[in-house]
């Protein structure tokens, strides 16, 4: 019986249930209690006032703007508005906390209960989202000596211009199973933020930051495991590898017989693997109590049907719209609508054009050009009516596809537009069957053997020809033509 | 041979004898004054100063004086008078500050050692308010730690002591304040009520002290003790002077979102109008057991002038006001907890030094610079709310709260005003209670409840009882302000009693000296 229960342990099928905590700064203008800016990468402690250092005295009082925007977030989410909801105080004292409390929500939230929809490999995943809530941003710890961590930091400095700062925290429901659905809710998630224009949503400049709960479970049980948070998480990828490792981290401690303790764990990009936290940099009873100073939020109906009515279209419904007006496959308008930016500059392009050519460019070429001369879309020097004339000129035969590309490499570092670069490096495409006949005459002059294969019906040989066509006529030669003109000559 | 004897209107410890100097008037009879030419703000001002350094090596009223500003104040009212510039009633009048607002670039110390070099970059809008009346603020006066006390006792620099006798306590939280008016430092004084610092050191002190509704005066600034009970408020010698201050400092501030937008703040145009016909509720629960009889008589004399002045009184009873105290002992400590969790070292006042890391530096700090009372509600305050206890202790108190607020809302569709003592004792003597917590927690039995409902009250003084000042509690729903502050200048007028200030004088014995060797 014993040795029974042991080797189902050892051969156990575990699912992993995931959790996603996102924090999200909110583009406002001043801070989420006071009216400081919030600009980012100021000098330290320049960006700073008596409400948001908790001098002895001030008080918070709560930014509209901010609410406004974490109720789009919540309609986005499929959330209810609740008609009121209330801040709290979560206390524990930490340097960067100027008032060693932050003013947060807890239960009463201003959104509850939504979902989000993931698509992962083609299948439609719906998650659910338990909260979105708002609180304010801590300062920044920098400590000076041998760790870099505040344990044995020789001192320690803050920069309290962050302190403040207003921020969403959404929280998903455990829906998640494997880490590449936990990577794609994180994404679409931060494209929804992005399409409302409430964030910039940068996770380089943490901006945008996930604390995931992974916990695993035998395949068919109803209650869920030990449950490890994970923190440090600054990317998309090292979201996914954490995820991953930590799953199977946990799958091995229980395959070893060994048990799991419920901690937050720190993950170590460079050495890809997840280690506990030292207990004390975080404290276990928060003390809430409904913040005094500041007033339930009460949410009107009509409030909150105008901040619906003013919703963008988002990712969801843009991609159906893009699906159904362009005919591209799937995996092409998600990656086409993922960016709000991207999918605007597309649609420049395509507006008139066929979109299949127009998407090949946005995602092939230009891509491929961003990254060789280290742009982003934002400083892509190739506006969208730039490259539609471009396009303009491969369709109406004016270029060949291998000519547009060095166009396109070239407009990179030229203001000039594409007729002139094509004019100026000669790039216009022969389409004059004159011009073409002599060389190639001469190409299958120069290939006998294959001009009898393809006589003899090996009709692909003929490519080969082009090929040499082409490299004669350095790419301006328009494909089609060559094709006909050597099918003629050889076939006589 | 003790003087209450007589009753009402017995005479102060000093009267008479010494000649009158500015000091010893009014706000209200300065401003008539300064109206008819014959004294200036300045002039006003050097008499304060006077007055505090004959009298606070005693009675130790301030922490901090700021006679050059003042001075230089009270010049720039006087230029702008000359002028011809409209100016408000109490232009040119100096007031003591309770140290627990803030003032730029002047030392604030909220009593506690930990805020001891503390000076603050910002002005508390109160603070605001008074100089754009004009108002001389002279210093910061003294208080319990933090505002944590009924005695002025909890102060991290020594207590102050009554002006009526020197070896007793002023009451407190604003004690310093309130001894300040009291002995003519100053006309005109400001303090907080969290839970009656305001009304039972101006009972204490025989003055008039004023809690105003919550959200009627702005908070910001006030150094916080218990955000949801700290009220601003105006102490004076008497009901116009007070509610003269009251409107120079109410209104609405967009800096404090608990702060009541478009709320009334006239509160003098219908001062004189009398009480015919004002419904009173006598408060049963007001009249509780082991309130000294000396208090009861001058109170229940109280009641009778109300009626013969018109008011139609009845009794009331409401009895949630017998947890009251323990719900204020649960939600004042909560709230202290975490509003003094700021105080830890990183950012401003005290540092404890050679500290080994971060975490030691805050507790060695923390240790060293709250005194016994404040470390004491820290620590109930945070089991208060701790997980497996929030619902037992802080749920609980929250829902007598609202008790409390819904039986006080109920009693006023029936009566105007309530009324009862405002503080079951005269001043006790120093050191009496000082090491039996509770004990000092009860004499703001009569208080609290009024602030837990965000209520407005008045103590005005009501006489003598073994020759120290007794005060009546007027209670009034939020708003009432008005209503409130007609009874208590109609019940004042009636009474009769001297507004001038009260010993002790320049030269007096040194603090050592007992009772008997400094009463005249």
């Amino acid at each position: 019986m014993t040795a029974v229960v042991a080797e189902e342990a050892g051969t156990r099928r575990y699912e992993t249930v995931i959790g996603i905590e996102t924090h999200c700064e909110l583009g406002t203008a001043t801070k989420m209690f006071c009216a400081c800016p919030t600009v980012f990468g100021a000098d330290p402690n320049t960006q700073v006032c008596p409400v948001c250092l908790g001098e002895p005295g001030s008080l918070p009082v709560a930014n509209g703007r901010a609410v406004e925007l974490a109720a789009r977030i919540g309609l986005a989410l499929h959330c209810r508005i609740a008609e009121r909801s209330q801040f709290h105080r979560k206390n524990y004292f930490y340097p960067d906390m100027p008032k060693n409390y932050q003013i947060s929500q807890y239960d009463e939230p201003l959104c509850v209960g939504g979902w989000l929809d993931v698509d992962v490999e083609g299948e439609v995943r719906r998650i659910g989202v338990t909260r979105v809530h708002l609180e304010e941003d801590t300062g920044k710890s920098l400590h000076v000596g041998a760790t870099g961590r505040i344990h044995g930091a020789d001192y320690s400095l803050v920069d309290y211009n962050r302190a403040g700062i207003p921020l969403v925290e959404i929280v998903s429901e455990p829906d998640l199973r494997t880490a590449d659905e936990a990577r794609a809710y994180a994404e679409e998630l931060r494209a929804v933020l992005l399409a409302l224009g409430v964030s910039d949503a940068k996770l380089e400049e943490g901006s945008m930051r996930f604390d995931v709960n992974v916990s695993i479970r035998p395949v068919g049980h109803a209650e869920y495991g030990t449950k490890i948070e994970l923190k440090n998480l600054n990317s998309l990828r090292s979201l996914h590898r954490a995820v991953a490792y930590e799953a199977e981290r946990q799958r091995r401690v229980l395959a070893e017989g060994g048990k799991l303790v419920q901690e937050t764990r720190h993950w170590d990009e460079g050495a890809g693997r997840t280690e506990p936290m030292r207990s004390k940099e975080f404290a276990t009873d928060y003390r809430y109590f409904p913040e005094p100073d500041l007033v339930p939020i009460e949410a009107t109906s009509s409030w909150v049907e105008g901040v619906a009515a003013d919703l963008p279209e988002l990712p969801a419904g843009r991609r159906a719209r893009l699906a159904e007006a362009t005919g591209l496959p799937a995996k092409e308008v998600a990656w086409l609508a993922r960016d709000p930016e991207v999918l605007a500059y597309f649609e420049a392009v395509a507006s008139g054009r066929d979109p299949k050519v127009a998407a090949g460019w946005v995602m092939g070429e230009l891509q491929r050009n961003l990254r060789e001369f280290d742009r982003t879309m934002a400083s892509n020097p190739v506006g969208p009516e730039r490259l539609g004339q471009l396009l303009d000129l491969l369709s109406a035969g004016t270029v060949s596809a291998t000519a547009a590309k060095d166009v396109l490499a070239e407009m990179f570092s030229s203001e000039a537009a594409p007729a002139t670069i094509v004019e100026r490096k000669g790039l216009a495409q022969i389409s004059d069957s004159g011009e073409l006949e002599a060389v190639v005459a001469r190409v299958v002059a120069a290939n006998p053997d294959l001009a009898d294969k393809f006589r003899g019906g090996k009709r692909g040989v003929l490519g080969a020809m082009v090929g040499q066509v082409m490299r004669e006529t350095r790419g301006r030669a328009n494909p089609k033509l060559v094709s006909d003109l050597l099918e003629r000559a050889i076939g006589g | 041979m003790s003087p209450d004897a007589t009753g009402p209107g017995a005479s102060t410890p000093h009267d008479a004898s010494a000649p009158e100097t500015l000091a010893d008037l009014t706000a209200h009879e300065l401003a008539d004054r300064f109206a008819d030419g014959s004294a200036t703000a300045v002039a006003a001002t050097e008499a304060a100063l006077e007055r505090i350094t004959a009298t606070d090596e005693r009675l130790h009223a301030f922490l901090t004086v700021t006679a050059d500003q003042a001075l230089a104040d009270a010049r720039r009212v006087d230029e702008r008078r000359g002028r011809g510039e409209r100016l408000g009633p109490l232009a040119g009048v100096p007031l003591a500050l309770k140290d627990v607002l803030v003032t730029k670039g002047i030392r604030t110390t909220a009593g506690s050692r930990i805020l001891e070099e503390f000076v603050p970059p910002y002005d508390a809008t109160v603070v605001g308010r008074l100089r754009e009346h004009g108002i001389v603020i002279l210093g910061k006066t003294n208080l319990d730690e933090f505002a944590m006390g009924s005695s002025t006792e909890n102060s991290g620099y020594g207590p102050t002591r009554n002006p009526w006798d020197t070896t007793r306590v002023p009451g407190g939280s604003s004690g310093g304040s309130a001894a300040a008016v009291a002995a003519g430092q100053a006309p005109l004084g400001i303090g907080t009520d969290t839970g009656g610092s305001i009304r039972q050191p101006a009972a204490l002190c025989g003055i008039v002290g004023v809690k105003p509704t919550y959200g009627l005066v702005s908070r910001y600034g006030l150094i916080a003790f218990a955000s949801s009970l700290d009220q601003v408020g105006p102490l004076a010698r008497d009901v116009r002077d007070a509610a003269n201050l009251l409107e120079a400092i109410a209104g609405h501030d967009p800096m404090d979102s608990t702060s009541i937008p478009d709320a009334p703040t006239d509160v003098t145009s219908r001062l004189t109008d009398g009480i015919d016909g004002l419904r009173v509720g006598v408060v049963k629960e007001l009249f509780l057991e082991g309130t000294e009889p000396g208090v009861l008589a001058r109170v229940r004399e109280g009641l009778e002038r109300l009626e013969r002045l018109g008011a139609r009184l009845e009794e009331c009873s409401l009895p949630s006001f017998e947890y009251a105290l323990s719900a204020y002992y649960l939600i004042a400590p909560a709230e202290c907890s975490s509003n003094l969790a700021r105080y830890d070292g990183v950012r401003w006042g005290l540092r404890a030094k050679d500290s080994a890391d971060v975490v030691d530096m805050m507790q060695r700090t923390r240790q060293a610079g709250f005194g016994a009372e404040v470390k004491r509600r820290i620590m109930l305050g945070t089991y208060a709310l701790s997980a497996g206890y929030y619902d037992a202790y802080y749920g609980q108190a929250q829902k007598v709260r609202t008790l409390v607020r819904r039986e006080l809302e109920a009693a006023y569709e029936r009566f105007d005003l309530l009324v009862g003592p405002t503080a079951p004792t005269v001043a006790f003597p120093i050191g009496e209670k000082a090491d039996d917590p509770l004990a000092m927690y009860l004499n703001d039995v009569f208080t609290i409840p009024v602030n837990l409902a965000g209520n407005a009250a008045i103590s005005v003084p009501a006489g003598l009882a073994d020759g120290l000042p007794v005060g009546l509690q007027l209670i009034a729903p939020a708003l009432g302000e008005a209503t409130m502050f007609r009874a208590a200048w109609a019940f004042e007028q009636d009474l009769g009693l001297p507004t001038r200030p009260v010993g002790p004088v320049a030269g007096e014995a040194d603090p050592a000296t007992t009772a008997e060797e400094v009463r005249p």
